[in-house]
């Protein structure tokens, strides 16, 4: 059977990736460059065919709780926004990770900071690995660098949600959000059954029936030593996470003598820049964190011993290149090149940072 | 008579409700927190709802209402109660939803969550009580504090100039085309507890029937807050709160 392709933009992938994959609610507010997601699920209205509630809400705070409400009791739930919203959903992502509660963010980035720029950027880079909101947490976080992509990772990021009780987020761009490509669609699954939630998510608020104690979602722990244990239990899942779900992909990396290290809509210009610089006779190879957390550090540390220098091309000012620095360790020389503001890199421009960052110093 | 014969299933007048648990309460001596508690265990025990019923904590004084309540919780950030409450009854219409929450929860950081889950009309309960008054916190301003009232933040009384107006988010509510039923309730008397239980039952029950949004308001005293026994702060809540939040239905839609 012939492979059922479709041509669709980064943000249709994801809303129809969410119905196929049995997602149980989405709840979202308007803001550009991913308002297409909200629009799609309107427009297929889910909930006459898989029973999947789709709700606009009244703010992105108000998204996230109900998020919080849906993942609370078990469901597969999911928001999107832009940077702006979701800085608002911040505290809204601090609750649910002090809860460990399982659900899917998607972040199509836009230029900051502020109301910043509708254009696409990778400036939030920062706040979604290293926090963003208050408290010692992490996110497991996917970049996708093609529409294929965004459809693929609303899957993998509610699996790998559920399976570590962790919220997950995509980290997109205005790019990947935009732009058509062909997509493979993935097949329907089924919305699990209330049976199947009990099984899979003991812990959820679903009513409290006789024989059990009480399911209580909360972050809050008032006695310290109970709550640093709650956070050794945190630390020890997201040492677990760091070992076993890192993923990254190495293009052109076995002869490198140098590497570009970048991410989403980035790596797929340094497709190009590498490309270009062997058509001139410049041993370069690019490595794709998919991971931005857990990062592939180990790969990077490796390739510091092959590699004579890295260079860490990201539509932002500079904020994966500190770890990519914090992986070589000083081995060989790391720099960064990034375009700012919603302005997006040529491929001779990020060839000609390498030559003059990387190669000639 | 021997202890054994008082006794007994004929003699029983009065008992804890089942969904009430042994914890003891972290609430002052005189709050109302308490008998609004044991009016929701009763009530949804009485409607057989106990494994079926999912509540909605505040932050606040009632941050910890999970730990008396035997009921499934989930404890939410300051203010967001109306939007969590909403996602888990549209994604489970089959359950009864409440939120609990107070003035300042309520009425002022989630004033854009309670509106607008009241706008929508979602099948919840909101339960509110207002005490006009941040407890938790050690007695701050209120959205509802009265004028001239004093608090640690406008320890010379409540200065309209400055602070603004006490707010009537009942009244606001009431407005809304989501909102079945909107009543002001009070606890300080046997009569006032059987008449908020009433209404209380009858906020469940809507809910469950799909009617919209229903908000049961206790105008509330806070001893602590106040600074007064709790004799007197029920006086002064008659004498100052009733006057300004008068007490019965502001809607309930049939």
């Amino acid at each position: 059977m012939a492979e059922d392709v479709k041509l669709m933009k980064g943000n249709e992938a994801i809303a129809h990736a969410a119905i196929r994959y049995g997602v149980d609610g989405y709840f979202g507010y308007p803001i550009t460059p991913q308002s297409e997601i909200l629009e799609t699920l309107m427009a297929e209205m889910p909930w006459e065919t898989t029973g999947m509630v789709v709700l606009q809400a009244e703010s992105e705070v108000a998204a996230i709780n109900m998020v919080y409400g849906g993942a609370g009791t078990g469901k597969r739930v999911m928001t999107s926004s832009s940077s702006p919203g979701i800085s608002l959903k911040q505290e809204g992502i601090s609750y649910l990770a002090g809860a460990e509660l399982p659900c899917l963010i998607v972040n199509v980035m836009r230029g900051g900071p502020g109301l910043g720029t509708i254009q696409p950027s990778q400036a939030d880079y920062f706040q979604t690995v290293k926090g963003g909101g208050h408290g010692d947490y992490r996110l497991i976080t996917l970049a996708p660098s093609s529409v294929q992509e965004m459809a693929d990772f609303v899957g993998l990021g509610l699996e790998l949600a559920f399976k570590y009780n962790n919220p997950a987020i995509i980290l997109a761009d205005g790019i990947i959000g935009q732009m058509m490509e062909k997509v493979v669609l993935p097949p329907f699954h089924t919305r699990r059954t209330e049976e199947e939630i009990i099984a899979e998510c003991p812990w959820a608020a679903q009513g409290k029936t006789a024989g059990r104690k009480p399911n209580v979602i909360t972050s809050l722990e008032l006695d310290p030593a109970t709550m640093e244990e709650n956070n050794i239990r945190f630390q020890a899942k997201y040492r677990k996470i760091e070992e076993n779900e890192v993923r990254y992909e190495e293009f052109q990396c076995e002869d490198a003598e140098y590497l570009l290290i970048a991410f989403g809509s980035s790596a797929r210009i340094c497709q190009k820049v590498v490309e270009n610089a062997r058509a001139e006779g410049i041993k370069l190879g690019l490595l794709r964190p998919i991971t931005l957390w857990p990062f592939p550090k180990e790969v990077i540390k490796a390739y510091a011993d092959k590699v004579k220098g890295m260079l860490s091309v990201e539509l932002n000012a500079g904020q994966m290149v500190e770890d990519v620095r914090l992986a070589v360790n000083g081995k060989i020389k790391v720099e960064h090149f990034g375009r700012l503001g919603g302005i997006v890199f040529t491929p001779d421009e990020v060839l000609n940072a390498l030559k003059e960052l990387i190669i000639k110093k | 008579m021997e202890l054994n014969e008082i006794i007994k299933p004929e003699n029983l007048v009065y008992e804890k409700p089942g969904l009430m648990n042994e914890n003891p309460m972290h609430y002052c001596p005189g709050c109302s927190h308490g008998v609004i508690h044991k009016l929701i265990a009763e009530v949804i025990a009485d409607m057989g709802m106990e494994d079926k019923t999912i509540g909605v904590s505040p932050v606040g004084c009632a941050v910890f209402a999970y730990n008396y309540l035997d009921i499934d919780w989930l404890e939410a950030a300051h203010g967001r109660a109306p939007a969590i409450a909403t996602a888990v009854k549209r994604l489970n219409p089959e359950k009864m939803v409440f939120t609990y929450q107070g003035d300042g929860d309520l009425a002022a950081i989630g004033t854009a969550e309670t509106i607008h889950a009241a706008n929508r009309g979602e099948n919840i309960v909101i339960v509110f009580v207002n005490n006009a008054i941040y407890g938790m916190t050690g007695g701050q301003m209120a959205p509802t504090t009265l004028e001239g009232m004093p608090t640690s933040t406008c320890p010379y009384g409540r200065n309209i100039a400055l602070n603004g107006y006490p707010l009537k988010i009942g009244n606001l509510l009431a407005q809304l085309e989501g909102t079945c039923l909107v009543t002001r309730q009070s606890v300080q008397t046997a009569a006032a507890v059987r008449k908020a239980k009433k209404m209380l039952r009858k906020a469940f029950e809507n809910s469950m029937a799909g009617k919209g949004t229903s908000v049961v308001e206790f105008v509330s005293t806070c001893s602590s807050g106040w600074k007064m026994t709790p004799e007197k702060a029920n006086k002064w809540m008659e004498e100052n709160m009733f006057p300004f939040y008068p007490l019965g239905d502001l809607k309930n839609k049939e």
